[in-house]
């Protein structure tokens, strides 16, 4: 009896693939309290979104086109990185560097056009400080922004790690998570784009 | 076991399927809006259901949530739970201040 859970825990432990998905279950909790975090600043936004306090409102500083450049910068980076795992769970190292590094340019994109549109809301007096329904718009959209600039600093990180290591199981298992991280950002930009961008411009 | 690798963590054909469909369930809500088409409340309509189900669209294509293996069980199910969390969340926060509210203007 022993000696079978002893043996069972051991084939766990050579499972390598085993101990990687319950890695990969830990960190999708995690993604399941962070969608929380994000449900709050939803629901801060949508309570205060009408309250311009004399400012502008949504209508008046979204651009569309600006922003469906944006979506798409973030959309193609999903579709890159999807490559990057398949080219890493088929061992071919400078593939999956590409596919990162490409991936990782479209983030970059997309962080600095928000930046830009952050810095001019900001120039023409439009701050987080003017009215009730910028400060939720800046600290929605904002931390959407900081989530996915931490991405780009974990996928440089892992980028390193797969040109000093390789494609190890271990690595694998990391390049799973941000995956997982990478994917669900773009579903929260779903969201920010839908709720804040697309109904606040509606006629 | 690579065909269960595969069902796990997708393939070309499955990603580029759900891109294509991303594509096409981001651009529709944004020309809705751009060239205001149909009227507020239709608009609205559309692109809220849209928005959900290209949030479908990714969790199957992107993140991979199924109920076949045992493993995308579990996660499918984790997330079903926090959707409901959220819905409470955001739909009685939106509720209770937009109640109390309309009571305050009376």
């Amino acid at each position: 009896m022993a000696t079978t859970v002893l043996n069972q825990s051991h084939a766990h432990d050579d499972g390598h693939h085993d101990s990687g998905g319950n890695t990969l279950f830990g960190f999708w909790i995690y993604l399941m309290t962070d969608c929380l975090l994000f449900a709050s600043a939803f629901a801060t936004y949508a309570v205060l979104f009408m309250n311009t306090a004399g400012g502008p409102s949504g209508q008046e500083i979204f651009e569309l086109d600006y922003v469906l450049v944006e979506t798409f910068a973030l959309l193609f980076s999903s579709i890159t990185y999807g490559f990057a795992m398949i080219a890493a769970q088929g061992q071919k190292r400078s593939a999956t560097q590409l596919w990162l590094g490409l991936t990782f340019v479209l983030g970059a994109i997309f962080i600095g056009m928000e930046v830009n549109e952050f810095q001019h809301l900001i120039a023409e007096g439009f701050g987080p400080q003017r009215s009730a329904f910028l400060t939720a718009f800046f600290s929605l959209v904002g931390m959407h922004g900081l989530h996915v600039t931490a991405g780009l600093v974990w996928m440089l990180v892992l980028m390193v790690e797969v040109s000093k290591r390789g494609l190890g199981v271990r690595t694998c298992t990391r390049l799973g998570c941000l995956s997982l991280f990478w994917h669900f950002l773009d579903i929260v930009w779903i969201c920010v784009f839908t709720v804040v961008y697309l109904m606040g411009s509606v006629q | 076991m690579s065909h269960h690798d595969q069902a796990a963590h997708g393939s070309v054909k499955s990603y580029l399927v759900g891109f294509v469909l991303s594509v096409v369930l981001t651009v529709i809500p944004f020309w809705l809006v751009m060239t205001g088409h149909l009227q507020t409340g239709p608009t609205v309509l559309t692109i809220l259901i849209l928005a959900v189900v290209q949030i479908a669209v990714h969790l199957k294509y992107f993140l991979h949530l199924t109920f076949r293996t045992e493993e995308g069980r579990i996660n499918t199910l984790t997330f079903l739970f926090s959707a409901l969390i959220i819905v409470l969340v955001v739909g009685l926060s939106v509720w209770i201040i937009y109640a109390s509210n309309a009571m305050m203007m009376q």
